[in-house]
């Protein structure tokens, strides 16, 4: 899961970078809307923790512009002001959810996971096709009853790919879901990332299309 | 709570009664009067008449039963007139049916009045002393009083009929014209304590227009102020718990990582965000003592020393700023209170230093006029955005090009010291170059001596900010 973080204060944003990322997402932080808004306009993000008071202005307002431009990402406020008025007009203008500094990390975390769960259509945290089952709240995987342990970036691409079972995710689609800026990128890196998967939950679970991408085996074949 | 209309309504109900009762007293005057001389002239004519009848007939021809025909009294405007005649000697000769057998006067000419058995009898005389006839014709008064009643009673009953119609009409015209208050009474009633929108002006009236625009006004004020008190809770909300949240967020990584090195930074983040914090404790600490406005002691104060002596105790720059104090600075004095200027130089120096990450020059230098004295402060930063210079000042706000270890309160805190110090802050950006320029300026009131008057009118800052853009 790839999240953008939008907050200004240097040492809450490397919180945010490093303690989601421990709870298995991949971040990208900016410190103002204006680059905020550049980067929603360039990369795939699954969802935004943003918060209200920013140097250029109010998040509220960069909220506001993504949802008149029909743009449906799940968006977290995070903010000092949480009076209910407060709370209110946020959720109005277009926020999934709203939490009040200072807060608890795992809870941000699982508020993420589930506005961004939601928009996919899940109530759920667990997804199940085909015999695997991924539980996103523990990151864990469970194949045929058998609990196996993965690192991020393989859960990530597991999970990438479970998301929408039968839809083939390019490699560049998998990068740009896995990896933030600041992060190098061999250019084998989901091909091995790929291949550890295979060998910890079986080789027919993945569906290699040659020179168009990965997707999960369908059940019927 | 009296009631505009209520009063309006019983002030308008009265006073058209009051004017119609004088009318009608005007009238009932001018009635009788009236009444009077036409009965009078018909007395008058009457008793001619007769007499002039009676003369050339000879007063035989009247001979009559002097009791004869006496009709009962009828107070109808019939048989009003009533006539005696009389021979000269006294002896009554003849009297028309209603007329009572003694003499209706004692006068021998002109009007006369007499009551005669009860009733007040009206008389014209007029005699003939050559034919000796004299002729009595009279009428009696309660007749005529009854006419005038008759008058006035014709006029007052539909008066009084009218005054309920009146008063109903009186009512209606007033809630018509009181609408356009009841509408604005409600309008305002109906708001909550929060709605400081203005009152739509269309239909006020323009009476109470002015009363309109200034609860507007009044609006228009309370709303910015309250705006205002609105910015800085949330500015001061957001500045306090940011760093509360990043030290919350650091603490659980510290606990929850299994990696060392990420373990490690998550500490030293934690010791950078209680440091932030600290420093934050101490500056609010400092503005609530200088809020709290003690009279501070002024003295004169060499500035050259204050700012080398602040520049000595910060930690040396090591990342290539250069600092330099202008010569003119050691010449320059002060008077001014030492602790609050110190506190100032401080917080402009480390503002400078804060906004030049990529190293500068800081330039420290002053500038004395006959106006007042001018110490400032150049650095080569990126200055502050036009549209947030007045900002800066305010509590809390930090503009966009803000510093990671900034609270928002540096400038509030010199502005507060150096009105402590009897001195204010200007700030503006540089035009020479990228860069501010923090002057804290001595005003000194212009000289009251007639001979300098026109000089001294214009204040010496202004005079300075002509020519004083550029550096000295």
């Amino acid at each position: 899961m790839r999240i953008l973080v939008v907050e200004d204060d240097v040492v809450l944003a490397d919180g945010l970078k490093v303690g989601l990322g421990l709870y298995g997402a991949t971040l990208d932080v900016v410190a103002s809307c204006a680059d905020g808004q550049a980067a929603l306009a360039v990369d795939p993000f699954d969802a935004v923790v943003l918060d209200v008071m920013l140097p250029d202005g109010s998040g509220l307002d960069l909220l506001a512009s993504l949802r008149a431009k029909g743009d449906r990402i799940p968006v977290l406020l995070l903010t000092a002001l949480d009076e209910v008025s407060d709370r209110i007009k946020g959720l109005d203008v277009g926020a999934d959810d709203y939490l009040g500094k200072p807060f608890d990390l795992a809870e941000l975390a699982a508020r993420v996971r589930a506005i961004s769960r939601r928009q996919e259509g899940r109530a759920s945290s667990c997804m199940s096709y085909n015999g695997v089952t991924l539980d996103l709240a523990r990151l864990t995987a469970t194949i045929d009853g058998t609990t196996i342990s993965l690192s991020r970036r393989e859960f990530a691409i597991l999970s990438a790919l479970m998301d929408r079972p039968g839809v083939v995710l390019s490699k560049n689609n998998l990068e740009a879901r896995l990896y933030g800026w600041q992060e190098e990128i061999e250019s084998n890196t989901v091909e091995v990332h790929v291949h550890k998967l295979r060998t910890k939950i079986g080789r027919a679970k993945i569906e290699t299309l040659r020179g168009i991408g990965y997707r999960m085996r369908p059940i019927a074949s | 709570m009296i009631s505009l209309k209520r009063r309006l309504f019983s002030i308008l109900v009265v006073a058209t009664g009051l004017i119609w009762l004088a009318a009608t007293g005007w009238i009932y005057v001018g009635t009788t009067r009236e009444v009077e001389n036409v009965l009078d002239s018909r007395l008058q004519e009457a008793a001619r008449m007769v007499l002039s009848l009676a003369a050339s007939n000879g007063v035989s021809s009247f001979q009559k039963d002097a009791d004869s025909g006496h009709v009962a009294e009828s107070l109808n405007y019939e048989h009003q007139l009533n006539c005696q005649i009389w021979s000269l000697d006294g002896r009554l000769v003849a009297r028309s049916s209603g007329a009572p057998s003694e003499s209706l006067s004692d006068s021998r000419t002109g009007f006369s009045e007499r009551t005669i058995n009860g009733e007040t009898w009206r008389v014209f005389t007029a005699e003939d002393p050559t034919k000796n006839v004299r002729v009595l014709v009279g009428d009696r008064l309660g007749l005529r009083e009854g006419f005038v009643t008759d008058i006035m009673k014709g006029l007052v009953a539909p008066m009084f009929l009218t005054i309920p119609l009146l008063a109903l009409l009186i009512w209606a015209s007033l809630n018509r014209g009181f609408r356009p208050l009841q509408i604005l009474a409600k309008d305002l009633k109906r708001r909550n304590a929060d709605d400081m929108t203005p009152v739509a002006a269309g239909n006020i009236p323009i009476e109470i227009q002015p009363m309109v625009s200034s609860l507007n006004n009044l609006f228009g004020r309370v709303r910015d102020a309250l705006r205002h008190e609105r910015d800085i809770t949330a500015f001061a909300a957001h500045e306090l718990r940011t760093p509360l949240a990043g030290l919350r967020t650091q603490a659980q990584i510290a606990m929850t990582t299994p990696d060392e090195s990420a373990r490690n930074a998550a500490l030293r983040q934690m010791v950078f965000s209680v440091d932030r914090t600290s420093r934050l404790v101490r500056q609010l600490l400092t503005i609530a003592r200088l809020d709290s406005g003690r009279e501070a002691a002024m003295k004169s104060v060499h500035v050259g020393v204050v700012v080398q002596e602040v520049l000595d105790t910060l930690s040396p720059s090591d990342r290539g700023v250069d600092v330099t104090i202008d010569p003119v600075l050691r010449n320059t004095f002060v008077t001014t209170n030492r602790e609050a200027l110190v506190l100032a130089v401080r917080n402009l120096h480390e503002n400078a230093v804060r906004h030049m990450p990529q190293g500068g020059t800081i330039r420290w230098s002053s500038q004395v006029t006959d106006g007042g004295v001018t110490v400032f402060v150049e650095d080569t930063g990126p200055g502050i955005p036009e549209d947030e210079l007045k900002l800066v000042a305010e509590r809390f706000f930090r503009g966009r090009n803000k510093s990671p270890l900034g609270s928002g309160l540096g400038l509030s805190i010199v502005t507060l010291a150096l009105k402590t110090g009897g001195a204010r802050l200007s700030l503006r950006n540089r035009i020479d170059t990228s860069g501010l320029r923090a002057e804290m300026i001595w005003d000194i009131r212009p000289r009251q001596d007639s001979t300098n008057a026109h000089d001294g009118s214009i204040p010496a800052y202004r005079r300075r900010a002509k020519s004083g853009l550029l550096p000295a």
